[in-house]
This record gives structure tokens, C-alpha cells and sequence, in this order.
């Protein structure tokens, strides 16, 4: 009696999935809220504390924010422009993808409440990103700073060690240092996957910004300094001086090469143990710490007077220099509700409360932001540095190229650290401006 | 066939099954099945170590220095992504994968009796065209689905369909159940067709000469015959779309997601939490396990009773 079988089993699976659906929660808006979808990157905690920062206010204003994150945000978002298939606000984690959307024609020019926040509240640099012919589409959400460089207050203290003001000091430190614990003192991780390689990138293009300035920077960001040109081949042989030196790294790891097989957030482990004396990382390093323990066993306390810290890499060339990066709105919808949200997003009570939410450490280069409300020192001052009117920001180097180049110099890295010729490496790299 | 050829396909059939039975092939089996075990295995014991442990050794220094905990599965039970927890994505991959295991077996069975046993004009040109449209690859479709579910269609003036919803963000699970439909629809038909085609033709004109009409053969004839295949391709399409992620990436919104796309997103942006993933892929897997179990009996049949009969 197979076919009774069969017939009450399929019956039974229908009957199953009907109640399943019936049961999921397919978390109706509250009737009267309108709704406002948000498509972006941050995923897990990092997209759940986004979703923090606006709750209160969606609240208050009776719209529900749904927020999607999604990893594969900049693949995936092309392929829905491409169908139609448009959220009403989407988050753009980097400027170049964003303005080729823009000119593709489907985003909303800023309303006029929202335009005015933008243009009171951004210096100039920042609202550039956000400006196709003239026109203003995007709001400057949050900001990132990179170039810091992590170390052990306390075992900077039992060394007598000062925390340098100069790269020239830098330089000094480090081989101090190494001299009087005859151990490697830097760690480094530029393991990432499919991205293997970007920690090196971000500090290579840190050293660009600081020792050749924001011209220089701007035209190798768009391929008129090649990469075989003597300011960028300056500063890998001078970051070669560090990570291609075995005296001073991979401390915790091994070798050289161990660098690359290093995964670029475990240079907690070892920077916590007292093991690695410095290692260069974005302030988001600050949340790898959880899983990383000190020489007895506790869980390492990050704060200026407690196991970990850090300082801003020194300047190479005098003039204080902040590469970061940042996440910029742009709505597909003119709904009034839409446009509702996007105002509140440009303004200084949004910025007061991403940099409020709890457990986060979002910083922002919106003016209006009430900075005392950071109790982190060092997200604080980030954070003056970026509204700073004299400080030069750029973004990343290789967010800002074409994602051909990008990949290239990330390959060029991991070669670099191999112990591939530097001289070969940086051609690899350059050769990849043929491709886009 | 002749006497000496009987003889000697028998002594080959009996040369083979010695040599397949031998010593070395057993230990050759065995070495396989430890070496392609050994990873999962590895997986398996990293899920119940401490995440320093994990970040620190390799899991085989468990056995030296064994730290249980479950820890690792807790903190994936409450892991949080765009607002569900990988609980919910659980019930939420449940939802998608039913229906669209359900709904392709269902559609494909009818149209592979009707292809196999319904004589009309041109239905070989129809299996074939169906059959082909195997070699669309998922990726072409995304653009075209997309704007079918936002935009609807209109012919000639008259709208058909109207769409599912503004955007995919905002709208419920029919797109996705509808999406995997289409692409397993070609396969389905084919595999379900080889099927149902094996069936004697003598069989089915007896139950016609008794009097059955084609909704009774299928029924009570076709249906019942058809048990292993329908069972094996059921595992299949299951496991196919409970392992997918691309669709559901694209098409659901962030409450709908399956456990796929969480588990995704389970390591954290800066994949510092990657050591979660251990605990997250055996929480991902007890589900088709299940599966295959409960239907494995079918699946070795099932696959050569598809393949044998072009």
C-alpha cells in the first residue's frame, strides 16, 4: 500500500508547510507605522547596533525601520537595481560603487530639509562623495579611522618605552625595544579570506597620505602615480623596514611569511599576552579583544591606563593625516516617510545617537554630533581629528580604485610579505590599471 | 547471447565482485571514508572547544587537552542578524524548503506522465525543450525574476500580474518558493520522466483495457512505481535548497532570511567570530541529516532507476 503511504505523507508535508508558514513570524508593521526598508552591509551585532541607533527615533515617529544586511551588499545590490527590485534607502560602505549607482539615475536627489543638514553639518571632503553634477544625493552616516597603532600601555611602561610623535621615532622605538627583549616586537595579520592582504594595503596607503600628502594621494587613487612612481615605492621600502624585517616581526606568530597566514584579527592574541608589542590596525580592532587573554588568563581591559591601547600613527611628514573610510545613505524612494528617515540620518541628534549605542564604537564626521557623549577617549579623539577643519581625510586608497587594482595590491601584499621582489610586485600591481 | 559469452560476462561479474571484496579494497574503502570523515570530524570537536582553544590549536590537541563546552552553540542559538535569530532562520529555512521541495515534485510529475505516457503531437520536442533549459545557469535568471515580482507583466496594455511588492526587502516568502520552482522544474521533469518511462507499456494498457482513465493511472499506477525516484529527487532538491544561499540572498528580506545567510553572516563582519562557525554548520546539517536518513533507503534505487533508462 505504497501509494497510501505516499499520499498521506505528501498530504501531511503540505499540511506541515501550511502551518509553518501560518506560524512564522513575518513580523507585520504595527498598522498604522509606515514602513522603510534599509539595505545594507553591517550583519550580525555590527548591523544589529545600526538598527539601535535609529530605534528610539523610528519609534517616536511611529515608521518601522526594516533593516537588511546583507555581506554581499555590493555585489548583490547591482543585481537588484539592475531588476527593479529597489529597497528605500540603501548604505553604501564606499563612495566609488555608490556614484556609478548614482549615475545610473535611480537614486532620489536630497530634499531640501535633508540637503540643508548635509551641507551644515559635512566639510567639504565629505559631502563631495556624495555629489554627481553638482547634485547631492548621499548622507555621510558613520566614519571609520585607520592608521592606529595597538599597544601594551603596561608593557610599554616596563620598558620605559614613550609613545612616539614621529615615524622617525617610530623607527627608534622599534628597534629599542627589540633590542632590549631580543624578540620580534610588531605583530601583523593579513589573513582575510578572499581579501587576504588589505591590512597591508590600508597601512601602505596610510604612509602614502603622511609622507607624500592628499595630492599625491589623489592621483594615485585615480592611476596617475603609478605604483612603480617613487612615492609609493618609498613607503614600501620603508614599511619593508618593519614587516620584511625578521628581527622585528611576526612576534607571537613565527616568521615573516607567517604574516600571511595569520588571520588579521588573532593579532589580538598575542598583542594581549604581552607577547607582540604594536601592531597597526583600524580603531575596530577594539572588538577583537572578547576572545583574547592577558599573561594571567583574564580578559585584556582596553582603556589608556589599562592592557591594551593605542595611538595615532605618528605623522611621517609633519601635517596630521586621517585615512578612514565611511558608510553613506542614498534613498531609491522620494515617499515622504523615506525622506522623513534620511533627514533624521544627516542630522547632528543621529550622529549623537550612533556614537551612543551601546557596546558599538561608531564615530562620525558629522559636526552636529555631541562628542562629549563618547566616553571613549580614543573614539573621541578620532573623532575631533575628523571634524578637525586642517586634518586631511581620505579614504582608503584601495576602496576608492577600481576593485580590479584593489584586488591586484591585495595578491601584491601577500607576495610582498612572501618575499617576492618588491621592485616585481609593484609592476603585478600597476599592471592591473590595464584590465578595468 | 551465447553460451560461451554467458560464461564468460559470468566469470567477469564473479572477477570483479572477488576483486572488490579483496583485503586491499576493503582497506582502500576504509582509507577513503577516514580521509574524507576526518575534516567533519575535526569540525565536529572544534564546535565543543572554548573559542581561545579553537583560535589558539588545532582540534586534534583535544585529545591532550580536553575542554568541553557548549558555549559555542549557545552563543549561536542567540546569534542575531538583521533582526531574527538563527532559531528563527531555522523555522525559516523549514518554510522555504518545503514548499519548494513540495511544489517542483508535484508539477514535475505531472508534466513527466503526461510527457511519458499522453500521446500528442510534439511532446518529444517538449521534453526536449524542457530538458535544455537545464543549462540556464541561476545567475542569468536574477535580473528577469527580479523585475517580474516588482514590476508584474503587462501585455499589450493589460496588466497579467501584478507583482509580489514594492521589493523584495518588504514581501514574503512567495518569490523565493516560486524562483527555486523554476529552477528545479527542468531537472524534475527529466529525472521523474526516465521514471515514470520505465514503466511496461504492457502494464499500462492493461489498466486501460480495465477501464482507467489517466488520472487513475497516475494515481494508483504511475505514482506508486515512481516512489524511489520521486524519493531520491526529493533529497536532492531539499538539500539543494536548504544549502542555497545566492536565492536567498537575493530575494528574501532580512526576517525571511534561511539559516544559509545567517550562518553567513555568523562570523562577523570582520570575521572575528569565525570560531561560531563550527557549532553553526552542525546546527545547519542535523536538518538534511534528517533527511537523508529517513529517505536513504530510496536514494541508491531512486538514482539507478533514473540513470538506466534514457
Amino acid at each position: 500500500m505504497a501509494k497510501r503511504y505516499l499520499t498521506l505523507g505528501l498530504a501531511g508535508l503540505i499540511v506541515a508547510t501550511m502551518g509553518l508558514a501560518a506560524c512564522t513570524p513575518d513580523t507585520p508593521p504595527a498598522k498604522d507605522n509606515l514602513v522603510v526598508t534599509i539595505y545594507g552591509t553591517p550583519t550580525g551585532s555590527e548591523g544589529a547596533q545600526w538598527e539601535a541607533s535609529w530605534q528610539a527615533w523610528a519609534a517616536a515617529n511611529e515608521i518601522t525601520i526594516q533593516y537588511t544586511g546583507d555581506r554581499d551588499f555590493t555585489t548583490n545590490i547591482s543585481t537588484k537595481i539592475q531588476g527593479n527590485d529597489l529597497p528605500d534607502i540603501a548604505v553604501f560602505p564606499q563612495p566609488g560603487l555608490m556614484k556609478a549607482v548614482i549615475e545610473d539615475g535611480k537614486v532620489k536627489p536630497l530634499d531640501a530639509v535633508t540637503l540643508g543638514s548635509v551641507t551644515q553639518n559635512f566639510s567639504a571632503d565629505w559631502q563631495s562623495y556624495g555629489t554627481v553634477e553638482g547634485e547631492q544625493y548621499a548622507v555621510p552616516l558613520d566614519a571609520s579611522a585607520k592608521g592606529y597603532i595597538w599597544y601594551s600601555p603596561k608593557k610599554f611602561a616596563e620598558l620605559n618605552a614613550t609613545i612616539p610623535t614621529t615615524w622617525a621615532e617610530l623607527m627608534t622605538l622599534t628597534d629599542t625595544l627589540a633590542t632590549q627583549t631580543g624578540a620580534p616586537v610588531w605583530c601583523a595579520g593579513f589573513n582575510s579570506g578572499d581579501a587576504s592582504g588589505w591590512p597591508g594595503t590600508d597601512q601602505l596607503a596610510e604612509y602614502v597620505l603622511s609622507a607624500s600628502g592628499g595630492a599625491v594621494y589623489d592621483q594615485w587613487v585615480d592611476g596617475t602615480v603609478k605604483f612603480t612612481d617613487k612615492p609609493i615605492a618609498d613607503a614600501f621600502t620603508a614599511m619593508g623596514k618593519i614587516l620584511l624585517d625578521p628581527k622585528y616581526v611576526n612576534a607571537g606568530f613565527g616568521d615573516v611569511a607567517s604574516i600571511n597566514s595569520t588571520s588579521f584579527g588573532d593579532v589580538t592574541i598575542p598583542l594581549a599576552s604581552g607577547q607582540c608589542l604594536m601592531t597597526n590596525q583600524a580603531t575596530f580592532l577594539a572588538g577583537f579583544f572578547a576572545d583574547a587573554k592577558t599573561a594571567d588568563g583574564e580578559t585584556p581591559v582596553v582603556a589608556e591606563d589599562g592592557d591594551i591601547w593605542a595611538f595615532m600613527m605618528p605623522p611621517v611628514a609633519g601635517t596630521p593625516s586621517v585615512m578612514g573610510g565611511g558608510d553613506f545613505a542614498v534613498a531609491f524612494s522620494d515617499d515622504p516617510a523615506v525622506a522623513k528617515v534620511m533627514a533624521y540620518l544627516a542630522s547632528g541628534d543621529y550622529a549623537t545617537s550612533l556614537i551612543t549605542v551601546d557596546g558599538a564604537s561608531f564615530i562620525t564626521a558629522n559636526k552636529g554630533v555631541d562628542i562629549s557623549k563618547q566616553s571613549d577617549p580614543l573614539l573621541a579623539q578620532a573623532m575631533e581629528v575628523l571634524i578637525s577643519p586642517t586634518t586631511i581625510f581620505r579614504f582608503g586608497a584601495g576602496d576608492a580604485m577600481p576593485s580590479v587594482v584593489q584586488q591586484a595590491w591585495w595578491k601584491g601584499m601577500v607576495n610582498w610579505i612572501n618575499g617576492v621582489d618588491q621592485a616585481e610586485v609593484l609592476e603585478q600591481i600597476q599592471a592591473a590599471w590595464a584590465d578595468i | 547471447m551465447s553460451i560461451t559469452s554467458v560464461a564468460n560476462s559470468t566469470r567477469r561479474v564473479k572477477k570483479t565482485h572477488k576483486a572488490l571484496s579483496s583485503p586491499w579494497a576493503t582497506a582502500g574503502a576504509i582509507l577513503i571514508a577516514v580521509v574524507w570523515t576526518v575534516p567533519t570530524f575535526g569540525l565536529f570537536v572544534s564546535s565543543f572547544r572554548p573559542a581561545a582553544d579553537i583560535t589558539t590549536s588545532g582540534w586534534w590537541t583535544f585529545f591532550t587537552n580536553p575542554n568541553v563546552t557548549l558555549n559555542n552553540y549557545a552563543q549561536t542559538l542567540d546569534f542575531v542578524s538583521s533582526g531574527v535569530t538563527i532559531r528563527q532562520t531555522l523555522v525559516n529555512s523549514l518554510t522555504i524548503t518545503i514548499p519548494a521541495a513540495v511544489i517542483p515534485i508535484t508539477l514535475a510529475l505531472l508534466i513527466a506522465y503526461a510527457l511519458a505516457w499522453i500521446d500528442f503531437r510534439g511532446r518529444h520536442v517538449v521534453f526536449i525543450a524542457i530538458f535544455t533549459l537545464q543549462i540556464v545557469p541561476l545567475q542569468m535568471l536574477l535580473v528577469p525574476l527580479l523585475k517580474l515580482y516588482t514590476g508584474g507583466v503587462t501585455l499589450a496594455g493589460v496588466q497579467i500580474f501584478s507583482g509580489l511588492g514594492a521589493n523584495s526587502l518588504g514581501s514574503g516568502f512567495a518569490q523565493v518558493w516560486i524562483t527555486h520552482t523554476m529552477s528545479a522544474l527542468p531537472l524534475a521533469t527529466f529525472m521523474l520522466h526516465n521514471a515514470l518511462a520505465t514503466i511496461p507499456g504492457e502494464v499500462m494498457e492493461a489498466a486501460q483495457i480495465d477501464g482507467a482513465g489517466h488520472g487513475q493511472i497516475f494515481l494508483r499506477l504511475a505514482l506508486p512505481l515512481a516512489v524511489p525516484t520521486i524519493a531520491s529527487y526529493a533529497i536532492f532538491q531539499f538539500l539543494w535548497v536548504w544549502n542555497d544561499l545566492l536565492i536567498a540572498t537575493i530575494f528574501t528580506s532580512g526576517r525571511n532570511a534561511p539559516i544559509t545567510k545567517t550562518l553567513a553572516d555568523l562570523s562577523g563582519v570582520y570575521g572575528q567570530q569565525w570560531y561560531l562557525l563550527t557549532a553553526g554548520t552542525f546546527l545547519a546539517i542535523i536538518v538534511p541529516l534528517c533527511v537523508f536518513f529517513a529517505l536513504q533507503r530510496f536514494f541508491v534505487r531512486g538514482l539507478l532507476a533514473g540513470a538506466t533508462k534514457g
